[in-house]
């Protein structure tokens, strides 16, 4: 049974509907994209190494509903959901999937490098926490620069132990640059429990840097929103930087063919799909009255329809020609 | 003396001086480097200098106290004064975030130069540097340029002549370039003189790629020659004929160049003249030109101060052997350091590194001398 919190709902009446339109159409547009290409790599579809964010949507979405186009972000390994939610165009983002030239790294990177510098996505990162600090110093290019832009450095419960994190909260709180880190905490470093891995809570650990911390329920996209929208008025008008720990969690295995159930327990995941941040949106929007099952039909027919679209585009392009492998090492 | 090289020495387009406005006063290698980043930094408002004390006594300008350190090697010393701590920018000791952060201030406009200190310090944020900034164009599918310059110091002692004593010892002491010429994506060059330095450092800071710019910390302070005032840039990638010679040619990398010209200015007094090549650049390598010496000496000897295994030596033997077989008269010498750390007592330093002995020796065998 879905269960809503009192204080979403009053966050939620508050909301435009072009915001939860927004929100709707970017957390089902990362499932089905994500659906589609685990059933095509199902369906024998030679991708590379991709890591699904089925379950996590409202953690990026909440956050990119925050942001403003020039706005920068860094990613993680799991990064299709943070691309979709700052504006990626699934077309591009497919055909990467497929290695083709017409991708958004021209085939170069797949799912793992997949970038946008256009709408501020700096790049899908897989060396944990390598991204934190690249948002740092997009943080401190717009500081030096004069611009209000802010930067967002989405980081794993993984990565919270990694030095990268903590020498990139230290410098962005040294410098006092507009960073928000936000840690998705899904429960695992690929099998490896976070109460096994990670001493205290992570969102707690804001205060050895003298920054605030904050926990949210991260399949709440109206929480996870709220909070977002603090840390950035906050970075934004130069009160520096803010951490978020999302709670959340992956529907699915570390990556395409691991099988979750050699580490969790079925009851676990009954529990996660019970909080499903899709149908608990559903349920509050329609509930209120905000937006009628038949606009979220019609959102869900479009997404489809773009799916459908980005396969085909992605199918239609060419493959890099050979003598790429050798072109772009420099500038 | 084989410090003293500057534009006047030089023989190729390589380091051929620029138009000349006037003056060009005697500099140490250090001063060049710092001119340097103050010209482009004047030039260029994007430009921001990072790394640890490279002002010094960051946030105690309340108290009177600033400009305390300028970098490990002073040659950023007296920059702040002039832009500020918000261009001069102090870090706490974390190599991996502020590095991984000038990259990521590369990405979104700024064209940074940090100051490593050490290239005994690649190992706290080699993950910054070859997997994220030499890639980042390439794996991105070319929408994002890198304009990101690393400066690190690297390098034994000569020997001293010291019979106590010692000098930084293993950690503060290589000559690690290999490691980072091995990565695809990153530029690596090594100047040798005051002028060279200036010229190369301004080509890396203008340049659209990381480029990684290596200063050898005992020809920092001692190094001189004459640099021209203004503004102007040395093609990155271009090896340099410092001295010209018919019957063999020394290749040097870093201060091995100076080892080399002396080993030239000795054998040259007993009728062998050697020509000498700067490789100057490690990344791209320029074979051409070490190829073209090749083609008149038929001789090659290269020397390098980094250890032999998988050394730059080893690959320009490999690169003049698989290209340029035929041109030579005799097996090609490399001279590197030992395969072992940097020792500590000035009595071993002075074993580890090729010297112009050293260099002599490895002529004669040649020659069968």
């Amino acid at each position: 049974m879905t269960t809503v919190q009192p204080e979403a709902v009053t966050l939620a009446a508050t909301l435009s509907r072009e915001t939860l339109r927004f929100m709707y159409e970017r957390m089902a547009l990362i499932r089905a994209f994500e659906e589609r290409v685990k059933a095509l790599m199902e369906a024998g579809t030679p991708f590379g190494v991709a890591h699904f964010y089925v379950g996590e949507e409202a953690v990026a979405v909440g956050v990119c509903a925050a942001l403003r186009p020039d706005d920068w972000i860094a990613s993680t390994h799991r990064g299709h959901g943070h691309c979709i939610a700052k504006g990626v165009d699934v077309r591009p983002m497919m055909a990467e999937l497929y290695g083709k030239a017409t991708g958004t790294n021209r085939g170069k990177g797949g799912s793992m490098h997949i970038t946008d510098v256009r709408v501020g996505m700096l790049g899908v990162n897989p060396i944990v926490g390598a991204g934190a600090p690249h948002a740092v110093g997009a943080a401190l290019s717009a500081k030096r620069r004069g611009t209000d832009q802010v930067a967002v450095s989405f980081f794993g419960d993984g990565a919270a132990n990694i030095g990268a994190v903590h020498e990139s909260m230290n410098l962005a709180a040294v410098w006092n640059v507009p960073c928000i880190f936000v840690c998705e905490n899904n429960g695992y470093a690929q099998s490896t429990p976070t109460e096994y891995s990670t001493a205290g809570e992570i969102w707690r650990r804001a205060a050895g840097y003298g920054l605030p911390g904050e926990l949210v329920d991260g399949q709440d996209v109206f929480a996870v929103y709220d909070a977002a929208v603090r840390a950035v008025d906050r970075a934004r008008s130069g009160g520096g930087p803010m951490l978020i720990e999302a709670r959340t969690y992956r529907y699915y295995g570390h990556s395409y063919g691991d099988d979750p159930h050699r580490y969790r327990l079925e009851e676990e995941e009954r529990d996660a799909l019970s909080r499903d941040c899709l149908a608990r949106f559903r349920a509050q929007v329609v509930g209120s009255g905000q937006l009628s099952e038949e606009t979220l039909a019609e959102i869900d027919a479009r997404v489809a329809a773009g799916i459908d679209e980005a396969v085909a585009f992605a199918e239609a392009g060419a493959m890099p020609a050979p003598e790429e492998v050798a072109t772009q090492v420099f500038a | 003396m084989a410090l003293q090289t500057s534009a006047a020495t030089t023989t190729t387009g390589a380091a051929a001086p620029p138009a000349a406005t006037g003056r060009a006063p005697e500099l140490t290698f250090s001063a060049a480097i710092n001119q340097a980043i103050r010209e482009e930094m004047r030039r260029d408002p994007t430009i921001v200098v990072i790394g640890e004390d490279v002002a010094g006594a960051a946030g105690r300008a309340h108290l009177g106290l600033v400009d305390a350190w300028g970098g490990p090697t002073r040659s950023t010393r007296g920059l702040v004064l002039e832009f500020g701590p918000e261009r001069v920018l102090d870090t706490p000791i974390s190599e991996m975030g502020f590095l991984g952060a000038a990259l990521g201030a590369a990405m979104s406009g700024l064209r940074p130069i940090v100051d490593l200190g050490f290239v005994d310090l690649i190992g706290c944020c080699y993950d910054q540097l070859v997997n994220q900034a030499a890639k980042m164009h390439y794996m991105m599918g070319g929408q994002v340029t890198i304009p990101l310059t690393v400066r690190m110091s690297y390098g034994a002692r000569p020997p001293t002549g010291q019979t106590v004593g010692g000098g930084a010892a293993a950690q503060h002491s290589q000559t690690l370039y290999a490691v980072l010429a091995h990565v695809p994506g990153l530029k690596v060059v090594a100047p040798t003189t005051a002028y060279n330095a200036k010229g190369l450092l301004i080509a890396a800071i203008r340049d659209d790629n990381p480029v990684v710019i290596l200063e050898h910390r005992y020809l920092g302070p001692r190094a001189r020659g004459a640099v021209p005032d203004e503004p102007y840039t040395l093609p990155l990638g271009k090896a340099d004929v410092v001295r010209p010679g018919r019957d063999i040619t020394l290749c040097g990398i870093g201060r091995m160049t100076h080892v080399c010209v002396e080993a030239a200015e000795r054998l040259a007094a007993h009728g062998l003249e050697a020509e000498v090549v700067d490789v100057l650049s490690l990344a791209p390598l320029d074979v051409a030109t070490i190829l073209e010496s090749v083609q008149h000496t038929k001789r090659l000897v290269v020397v390098d101060e980094d250890t032999p295994t998988c050394s730059v030596a080893h690959t320009i033997a490999a690169r003049v052997a698989d290209e340029g077989f035929d041109l030579l008269d005799a097996p090609i010498k490399t001279l590197n350091s030992v395969d072992a750390p940097v020792p500590y007592s000035a009595a071993l330093e002075a074993e580890y590194t090729p010297t112009p002995d050293k260099v002599i020796v490895a002529v004669h065998s040649i020659f069968g001398m």
